[in-house]
């Protein structure tokens, strides 16, 4: 298998708190890897530092065997890596075509009037709020538009910050499909989840974080099955 | 009647060019959170651009396209030179970043060319007038507001229907979420300011017909008009910008059409009461007409 991302070693800080201390981890290409662990584990800050929006301190981020260490997001979703952020960060101000426009804006115009096209195709609900003001739309309808604006760089490497985060169960299935379907496109996914067992029940792999260092690794079931780690989380503090 | 129309005109044609100042402002304040006082300057570069060629035989017909890109390229320059080096500092920092460019330039024209107003040729037909049903109508007023407003309806087809406006918009909300969707900070900032040129270009064309003359601190009035355009539209709202203009140049006219003549000079005051106004207005709605909910965002 190749390595498709490689974090080795990375410590990011905010001023004088350390968010991440020396984190690794690697994600093969056509893996499901979900990013398990408590609030303030440094999830988010380890999504965000490989896609460019933080710098780490120390240590290297590589992506297909070049280093991306600090290199700006407007490349890297070039080069085929795009992050749903946390809290979905959609243009409220935006109507959902302009949301999915922009999500395409480094491809070619013939490209980006395609995928305008599948999206279209693959989320109905987007389709039957195209020139709505993405502002109007529920948690669930915003969070397939997150989506659906990051797969219009088409990458090769998706990062998800939280996809389920604040909606409906009858969503969270929505949107667990919707993540099995991307792996079964071929799509190479690192997802941070809060609902940890359900993410790893799917996960080829998983990492589990905690107070900013990986303290567990192994394939989805495994790290799910492992009741005294999970203990660690489910029970403890941030 | 008669002259609650033309008063009413009068005031458009003024709001109007604030209207596309105060549009630049917002649209900088949008991509980089600057309340840009250098903005005004764009208008003292055009007035210096037309003086030097006017000296060289310079013509009405193609000034406009040496003021616009001369105010373009200032704009572009001032972002390349001074506001890319202090992007991501404070926002106070950036404010005094422009106040010294603002300073820069008046001791620049002073400097090179002269404190003294340098006049030059307007148009022969600026201050002409026709008639509709006894009402008389300046031609440059009805200019002015024509030429403004197909500027402003590009602009609006440029910003809802190409990449190029809709990255703009996208990174006015939310910037970091515009660089994840693979939109180049450096480009969509350099953009902005070459667009607020555009529409400072467009606005010191018409401000240079009526008034053909340049001077080192010009550009310093119209900047503080445009300045609270863009605040009582609500900073950062493109749409409010237009609107805040447009209402301070009916403000401004009206005030001084219908104020009493208790005594001569009394029309001095309208300035004044214009501002008591706006100040009033702040208290009762301080983030302007249109709220914009991601301005407090830095």
């Amino acid at each position: 298998m190749t390595h498709m991302l490689e974090v080795d070693n990375i410590t990011t800080r905010y001023g004088a708190i350390t968010a991440l201390h020396d984190a690794s981890l690697e994600v093969h290409a056509g893996e499901l890897v979900a990013l398990v662990g408590p609030n303030g584990a440094g999830k988010t800050t380890l999504l965000n530092t490989v896609a460019g929006l933080l710098r780490p301190a120390t240590g290297s981020v590589r992506f297909d065997g070049n280093d991306i260490t600090g290199t700006e997001p407007a490349r890297l979703v070039r080069a085929g890596l795009a992050l749903v952020p946390e809290h979905r960060r959609i243009f409220k101000d935006l109507t959902v075509e302009e949301n999915l426009r922009l999500g395409g804006s480094t491809a070619s115009v013939a490209d980006r009037r395609e995928r305008l096209d599948e999206a279209a195709e693959l989320f109905p609900v987007l389709r039957a709020k195209w020139t709505t003001s993405a502002g109007f739309l529920s948690g669930g309808e915003a969070q397939q538009l997150a989506v659906a604006r990051a797969l219009m760089s088409n990458p090769r490497l998706l990062l998800l910050d939280e996809p389920t985060l604040g909606l409906a169960p009858t969503m969270v299935d929505v949107v667990f499909d919707l993540l099995l379907r991307l792996r079964a496109q071929g799509r190479t996914l690192l997802v941070v989840e809060q609902n940890a067992t359900r993410a790893l029940g799917i996960a080829d792999r998983g990492y589990l974080l905690r107070t900013g260092r990986v303290i567990a690794t192994g394939t989805g079931p495994e790290l799910a099955a492992d009741a005294s780690l999970f203990d660690s989380f489910i029970g403890g503090e941030a | 009647m008669t002259k609650l129309i033309q008063t009413i005109v009068d005031g458009l044609g003024v709001g109007s060019t604030y209207a596309l100042l105060a549009l630049g402002i917002s649209l900088i304040f949008g991509v980089m959170h600057l309340v840009n006082f250098a903005h005004g300057e764009l208008i003292t570069v055009g007035a210096y651009t037309s003086y030097f060629f006017f000296l060289h035989g310079g013509s009405w017909w193609w000034m406009p396209i040496a003021i616009i890109g001369s105010a373009v390229l200032a704009s572009v320059a001032t972002e390349l030179i001074a506001f890319r080096w202090v992007r991501n500092s404070s926002p106070f920092t950036l404010l005094l970043t422009s106040f010294a460019l603002e300073r820069l330039s008046h001791a620049f024209w002073q400097i090179a060319v002269s404190p003294k107003q340098r006049a030059f040729p307007k148009p022969a037909w600026v201050f002409n007038q026709f008639k509709i049903a006894s009402v008389s109508f300046e031609v440059m007023d009805v200019v002015t507001i024509v030429v403004t407003a197909l500027t402003l309806l590009l602009t609006a087809v440029i910003f809802k229907r190409t990449l190029f406006g809709i990255s703009v918009r996208g990174a006015a909300e939310d910037f970091d979420a515009a660089r994840l969707m693979g939109v180049r900070a450096n480009r969509v900032i350099s953009g902005a300011f070459a667009f607020a040129g555009v529409l400072a270009g467009v606005a010191a064309t018409l401000i240079l017909m009526r008034s053909p003359a340049a001077e080192p601190s010009m550009g310093s009035d119209w900047l503080l008009k445009a300045v609270i355009a863009a605040v009582i539209g609500g900073l950062g709202s493109f749409s409010g910008a237009v609107i805040g203009g447009l209402v301070l140049g009916l403000l401004e006219t009206l005030t001084r059409a219908y104020l009493p003549e208790v005594a001569v000079g009394w029309d001095k005051f309208s300035t004044a009461i214009v501002f008591v106004l706006i100040a009033v207005f702040f208290v009762v709605r301080p983030d302007g007409i249109f709220r914009v909910s991601h301005a407090e965002r830095v």
